[in-house]
């Protein structure tokens, strides 16, 4: 066989799949989306016993074969080989959790049914046996009528075994298959049943500590107080403990610019390289770590089972505005990135439900702000504690999320009154039992998202940046005339600038946020770049932090604040969108509605800061 | 018909079984995910949550292994009797 077998990963929601795929796949998987959707494609290369590449799929989790979301749309294209460009499966690999066998087992039937290679994981054995349950995959195998192999994937248990069924899946002989075809769902269900109650070898009295913390996490006054307390440690923590590594970054930043500047002489190439891509690029890979810092806890709710849990404390809330608890995970993971947020919208069935979480995602503050956020409250605002444990900084910075969340809920109130107007969508989840998130999965996670803003880093901010400095710097000023002032750039921000006075934007301003197009970050960027040409000596040495404190007024600083608050100054974020909504007419209404309120609270701001005499 | 006894009356902490569903009175998907979780005629559930502060919508519903969460215009479609 000349091309790589595809071997697909199949189950309900929270069976543990992506646990699974990561632990046989590790680090070398393969992200991208389904040609047409945006359902995320996991893939990743695996050998078999033999030294056979395949290439693992991890397919959407789903309940049935009759989808009830594109994400299951997805899953059973894919799985009955009617997935345009995407091979059918030689072996499916039915994920099932080892205790929630009843539920998940009706599913298992349904795909063993379509006579497909066949092998069963019993994974997450080990959380069973915790829970008092101890099973005899030997019976459940008989019953069935396909190999079932025990798995912990997180302890990388049961993989070689797992293996081995798949490279002899081929050749299963179905004849031993009880299961037919046309069977409806409860008789599936008894069978699950019985089939479930007959695996079982003992069962003790169960663990109830799932059942404990859920009578905290989920109580009705203590969970919503948890919760937002969880969400206040979050945005401190994306302060206070990113500090030493932004400090070590900064510092390799500046021996790399020293050393250009004693290897190369004077000139267009040594202020190429130190003024446009170091200055440039480097003010933006300084924020890494707090990105890591947030993402890591981002993953950890997710992988922990709390996000749903957080969902469920969410839904009266978007239930006001007309959205559900599922709403919520795809913003909240908006405040990592839009992107997979908007992505994440997939999984929530009703059409204007959707539509209206994508619409107001932009206003979740994405890490992509917090780099600008970043420098202007390290400017601005004084680092000190205003009460225990709390920092004004990382209060400021508390203030801009709910700003951008308040902002959001208002929009979705307006939206779904207005052009997502329908019936108001019911909220169905099922809240997975908690676990400790496994320490590998969440390094993978957070590898992935290391490495996609390092890419964002390296190209389209790199190119922004570059292109910006060209602009920037021809062409040349005569003696005693700014730079900036002279060159291209300078002239379109003359342009620029007439529009954005009014809510007090300097010309640095108007020249940033050009570029800052691409990408929010990149604004940050610019400024350093454009200081960087504009500044002598003295003024170089000085960090952006400490040129903005000089040079803006505090006003002006609010203002920028409250504009990227709303701007969606994304082009990834709408193209999107525009894939997301099949056409133009979302994004644009999306473009139109943000750059609008950006221009008004950044004027309110601007205008209000100087009324109180700031 | 209206003294049926239905999921959303019942107390947090207290148990019931299904005996008939209104899935008319449902949009056709949210039907199909009940059904697909096994919130269907014939299951033993118990009520373990409902809502935050004062409210009592969403509502937490366990079935065997598993907890699930809908609004309480759902289990307002599930008749129930006490087990």
């Amino acid at each position: 066989m000349s091309r790589v077998p595809v071997i697909a990963l199949v189950g309900n929601p929270n069976a543990g799949k992506s646990a699974l795929f990561n632990a046989l796949t590790g680090a070398r998987q393969k992200i991208a989306n389904y040609p047409g959707v945006t359902v995320e494609r996991k893939a990743g290369r695996a050998a078999l016993p033999s030294g056979q590449p395949i290439e693992l799929v991890d397919l959407p989790g789903s309940y049935s074969l009759d989808a009830a979301s594109p994400d299951e749309e997805v899953t059973s294209q894919v799985v009955m080989g009617r997935f345009r460009g995407e091979a059918m499966p030689e072996v499916l690999v039915v994920v099932v959790d080892a205790a929630n066998l009843e539920q998940h087992l009706v599913f298992a039937q349904e795909l063993i049914a379509l006579g497909r290679p066949v092998v069963v994981a019993l994974n997450m054995v080990d959380l069973a046996e915790r829970d008092g349950l101890v099973l005899d995959p030997a019976a459940l195998s008989a019953a069935l009528g396909v190999p079932v192999v025990p798995t912990v994937a997180v302890r990388k248990r049961g993989l070689d075994a797992l293996l081995e069924e798949i490279e002899k899946a081929p050749q299963q002989d179905r004849a031993l298959r009880h299961e037919v075809a046309e069977l409806s769902l409860p008789e599936r269900r008894l069978n699950a049943h019985n089939m479930a109650t007959g695996a079982i070898l003992s069962e003790t009295a169960a663990h109830r500590w799932h059942s404990r913390l859920d009578k905290v996490l989920l109580n009705p006054w203590a969970g919503p107080v948890i919760l937002l307390g969880l969400l206040f440690v979050m945005f401190q923590a994306v302060f206070a403990w990113a500090d030493p590594f932004i400090a070590l970054i900064e510092g390799m930043i500046e021996t790399m610019i020293g050393f250009v500047e004693a290897t190369l002489p004077a000139g267009i190439l040594q202020d190429f390289l130190t003024q446009g891509v170091l200055s440039g690029v480097g003010s933006v890979i300084v924020f890494l770590p707090q990105i890591i810092i947030l993402f890591a806890f981002i993953l950890a709710m997710e992988q922990s089972g709390y996000m749903a849990r957080a969902a469920f404390l969410m839904d009266r809330l978007m239930a006001y505005v007309g959205l559900s608890g599922r709403s919520f995970i795809p913003l909240l993971s908006s405040f990592a990135c839009a992107i997979p947020g908007i992505m994440a919208t997939r999984a929530i069935a009703d059409p204007k439900d959707r539509l209206t979480t994508i619409l107001i995602a932009p206003l979740m503050t994405c890490s992509a702000r917090l780099p600008v956020y970043a420098v202007i409250i390290g400017a601005f605002i004084p680092a000190r504690t205003v009460g225990p444990g709390i920092g004004l900084q990382g209060l400021v910075l508390f203030g801009l999320y709910l700003f951008g969340i308040v902002g959001a809920m208002l929009v979705a109130l307006v939206l779904r009154r207005t052009v997502t107007k329908g019936a108001a969508s019911g909220f169905i989840m099922e809240m997975p039992r908690y676990q400790v998130p496994p320490l590998r999965d969440l390094l993978i996670g957070l590898w992935q998202r290391a490495f996609i803003f390092l890419r964002r880093a390296g190209t389209i901010i790199f190119m922004a940046t570059v292109i910006l400095w060209v602009l920037l710097s021809f062409p040349k000023a005569d003696p005693g005339e700014s730079q900036v002032e002279a060159s291209i750039a300078g002239h379109i921000a003359d342009g620029l600038n007439v529009v954005m006075e009014p809510i007090g934007f300097n010309h640095e301003i108007s020249l940033a946020l050009i570029p800052a197009m691409a990408a929010r970050e990149v604004a940050v960027s610019a400024l350093a770049t454009t200081y960087a040409i504009d500044g002598d000596e003295d003024a170089q040495a000085a960090g952006l932090t400490e040129r903005l404190a000089a040079d803006w007024s505090l006003p002006t600083a609010l203002a920028f604040l409250a504009w990227f608050v709303f701007a969606p100054q994304c082009l990834s974020t709408i193209a999107v969108a525009r894939r997301e909504t099949n056409g133009w007419k979302w994004p644009v209404v999306m473009l139109a509605y943000l750059f609008g309120l950006a221009y008004v609270f950044a004027g309110i701001t601007y205008w209000g800061a100087l009324a109180l005499g700031l | 018909m209206d003294t049926q006894l239905t999921l959303d009356q019942i107390a947090p902490g207290a148990r019931a079984e299904i005996i008939a569903v209104a899935w008319d009175a449902l949009a056709p998907e949210e039907a199909k995910r009940l059904r697909a979780l096994g919130l269907d005629e014939g299951a033993r559930v118990a009520v373990a949550h409902r809502g935050i502060f004062f409210g009592s919508d969403p509502m937490a519903i366990t079935l065997g292994r598993t907890t699930i969460a809908i609004r309480r215009a759902h289990a307002r479609a599930m008749q129930v009797k006490h087990p």
